[in-house]
């Protein structure tokens, strides 16, 4: 076979120590007032390695979207700690996001300036990025001029005009139709190999997980646990039809259908 | 284990692109996927020919560059542009004959004395009327000392509305206390501070002055906090996950996102500013305050002359449509097309 499936203790991670785009350590989440809380995510520990691309795979309520919410710093673990070294990391999200106010080329500026680009440099480092997702022509397009596809591609623009080492993403291909996912899947590997950047990808498609990944982390619902990793040794360019995503596929699924079944024997 | 697969020609290095790009040894599981992207984009003809002798090929992982570029093209949606001339003359037409239909139906009325003609006069008559004061000179005047007052005090509502309505939108305290209010006052005809504003500032512009801002400030303040109130929470997520938080959050995210529902309290604005003045004008008229177009109604009322208080009724409303047609519209217009929603029918 051309895979092999290695499974980890879900703690395994928290011990080691060395580099890493993101450490997520021992990390829990609750909402709601005292007495009436519910636990989201508990207990939570993923390193993602410098240049690793990892999925996050569950069904609906294991808190994946929660989980990116804290690594992006947009709200703060109820336990445990989150490192991100190379700072702030871009998030993408299932919806382009992007400004209708701007264009295409403004939205990139925007996120440049914010960063602290000198103003001369912002217009052809916007170029550059929107030529990287191969949309060279779209600097002046509106956001409602773009395909859904291309707006995706110009938010994947706009999050590398971050420059940050660390690229979350929730489910950010979801609402596309089949063909332009596949395309970019594609699209998405090949700049993942041209930048050096680090992915945390959240979906719950487990083909796309196992197309994209090189690890794919299994979370169990209600509350969110690490159930299972997968190391994904397909080599890249995957198709998602491969016969070794398929197996893959095959074999996680039937893990998250076993979770998904806890749920309900009550 | 991996050594079948890394041999098929590779989507990562596509032919014709940037060739300088191989991936990092790190990012990809092994060096042998890395040698034959290289390959892919150094000498396309050759990656492909190699490997297609032993295994299938992969012809659109080959051209990922051709197959995006195609998607983009079937996605592209062509808009038509109507000739301007014709798009002019099918927007004027209907108001037009609207407007013919009812100087017709006035005629009509007027010809088979529905009033008697002191009481109704005919179009002809008012128009005769608004021609003398024109020959007069004194109708731009009327005109002028009105919308100079106007525009006065709709800048200073703007000025004072917005800052109002972003506390409101922005400080939770501040809302709780005064939001109902601020939006209550709108229903508060503004009449009804011209006899207060009397009483505290006599017969002076400062009444008529007063009397605007209590009209428009408020609705403009509103205008700005149902801006503020339907920006999607994404668009505030997406620019803190970019960096715009604080004073940088309001100027790049807040107050653009905001635009659409602003422009609706500014015109909003305007129609009571205007309102308001007139209402002011009817009632506060002094021989040293300078004659606008609600003192000119009150004169003719005075005078009992028909075609002069119709001839100023049309005037006001004519500035007042004048001033909506060329300076809000589109403007209006603008924003919500450049943000895709404005509907073409």
């Amino acid at each position: 076979m051309t895979t092999s499936t290695l499974t980890k203790p879900a703690a395994a991670d928290a011990g080691t120590t060395g580099p890493h785009a993101a450490r997520i350590h021992h990390v829990s989440k609750s909402f709601g007032r005292p007495g009436a809380r519910q636990q989201v995510l508990d207990d939570i520990s993923i390193d993602v390695a410098p240049g690793e691309f990892v999925c996050l795979l569950g069904a609906s309520g294991c808190g994946k979207s929660t989980l990116l919410n804290l690594v992006a710093g947009l709200d703060e673990p109820s336990d445990g700690t989150i490192e991100t070294p190379g700072g702030r990391p871009a998030l993408m999200f299932q919806e382009h996001a992007l400004f209708p106010w701007l264009t295409a080329g403004r939205n990139i500026e925007l996120a440049l300036r914010l960063r602290g680009v000198p103003r001369a440099e912002r217009r052809p480092e916007a170029e550059r990025l929107l030529e990287l997702v191969r949309l060279k022509g779209a600097y002046g397009k509106r956001v409602h001029e773009l395909s859904g596809g291309m707006r995706q591609r110009v938010a994947m623009a706009r999050a590398l005009a971050q420059d940050s080492q660390l690229l979350l993403m929730d489910e950010p291909f979801a609402a596309l139709d089949a063909i332009t996912r596949d395309v970019l899947h594609d699209e998405l590997t090949r700049i993942w190999q041209e930048t050096n950047l680090s992915v945390l990808f959240v979906t719950h498609n487990v083909r796309e997980a196992v197309r994209l990944a090189e690890r794919v982390v299994l979370l169990s619902s209600r509350p969110g646990r690490v159930a299972r990793e997968w190391q994904v040794d397909i080599p890249q360019p995957r198709r998602i039809e491969d016969a070794a995503v398929a197996d893959l596929s095959i074999e996680i699924t039937e893990q998250l259908r076993g979770e998904i079944r806890r749920h309900g024997q009550h | 284990m991996a050594s079948t697969e890394t041999t098929t020609p590779s989507a990562a290095g596509t032919p014709g692109d940037d060739p300088a790009g191989p991936p990092d040894g790190a990012s990809t599981g092994g060096a042998s996927t890395g040698a034959s992207t290289d390959r892919g984009g150094a000498a396309a003809p050759e990656a492909a020919g190699g490997p297609a002798a032993g295994r299938e090929p992969r012809p659109a992982g080959g051209d990922l560059a051709g197959l995006e570029a195609g998607l983009d093209a079937l996605d592209a949606t062509v808009v038509a542009r109507q000739p301007w001339l014709r798009t002019t003359l099918s927007k004027l037409f209907p108001p037009v004959i609207a407007i013919v239909i009812v100087l017709a139906l006035w005629q009509l009325a007027y010809h088979f004395q529905v009033k008697p003609h002191y009481l109704l006069p005919s179009p002809l008559d008012v128009f005769r009327s608004l021609q003398q004061k024109w020959f007069e000179g004194t109708l731009l005047g009327f005109v002028w000392t009105s919308v100079s007052r106007g525009a006065l005090g709709f800048v200073a509502s703007v000025v004072l509305g917005t800052v109002l309505g972003l506390i409101v939108a922005r400080i939770k305290p501040v809302r709780a206390a005064i939001g109902p209010i601020l939006s209550g006052l709108q229903s508060l005809p503004s009449v009804a501070w011209v006899p207060a504003a009397i009483i505290w500032f006599g017969l002076s512009d400062a009444t008529i002055y007063a009397v605007v801002l209590l009209g428009a400030v408020p609705s403009i303040a509103n205008g700005l906090v149902s801006g503020v109130d339907q920006i999607s929470p994404l668009y505030l997520r997406a620019g803190r996950t970019i960096g715009a938080t604080g004073l940088a959050g309001v100027r790049h995210v807040l107050l653009p996102a905001a635009l659409p529902g602003y422009l609706a309290g500014l015109k909003q604005g305007w129609a009571f500013s205007w309102r308001s003045l007139m209402a002011a004008e009817l009632i506060v008229s002094a021989p040293d305050l300078g004659t606008g177009l609600g003192q000119m109604l009150e004169q003719g009322r005075e005078l009992q002359d028909m075609s002069w208080v119709l001839s100023a009724i049309l005037l006001i409303l004519i500035v007042g449509i004048g001033i909506e047609l060329l300076i809000f519209a589109p403007i209006e217009r603008r924003v919500l097309r450049s943000r895709g929603l404005l509907v073409k029918n």
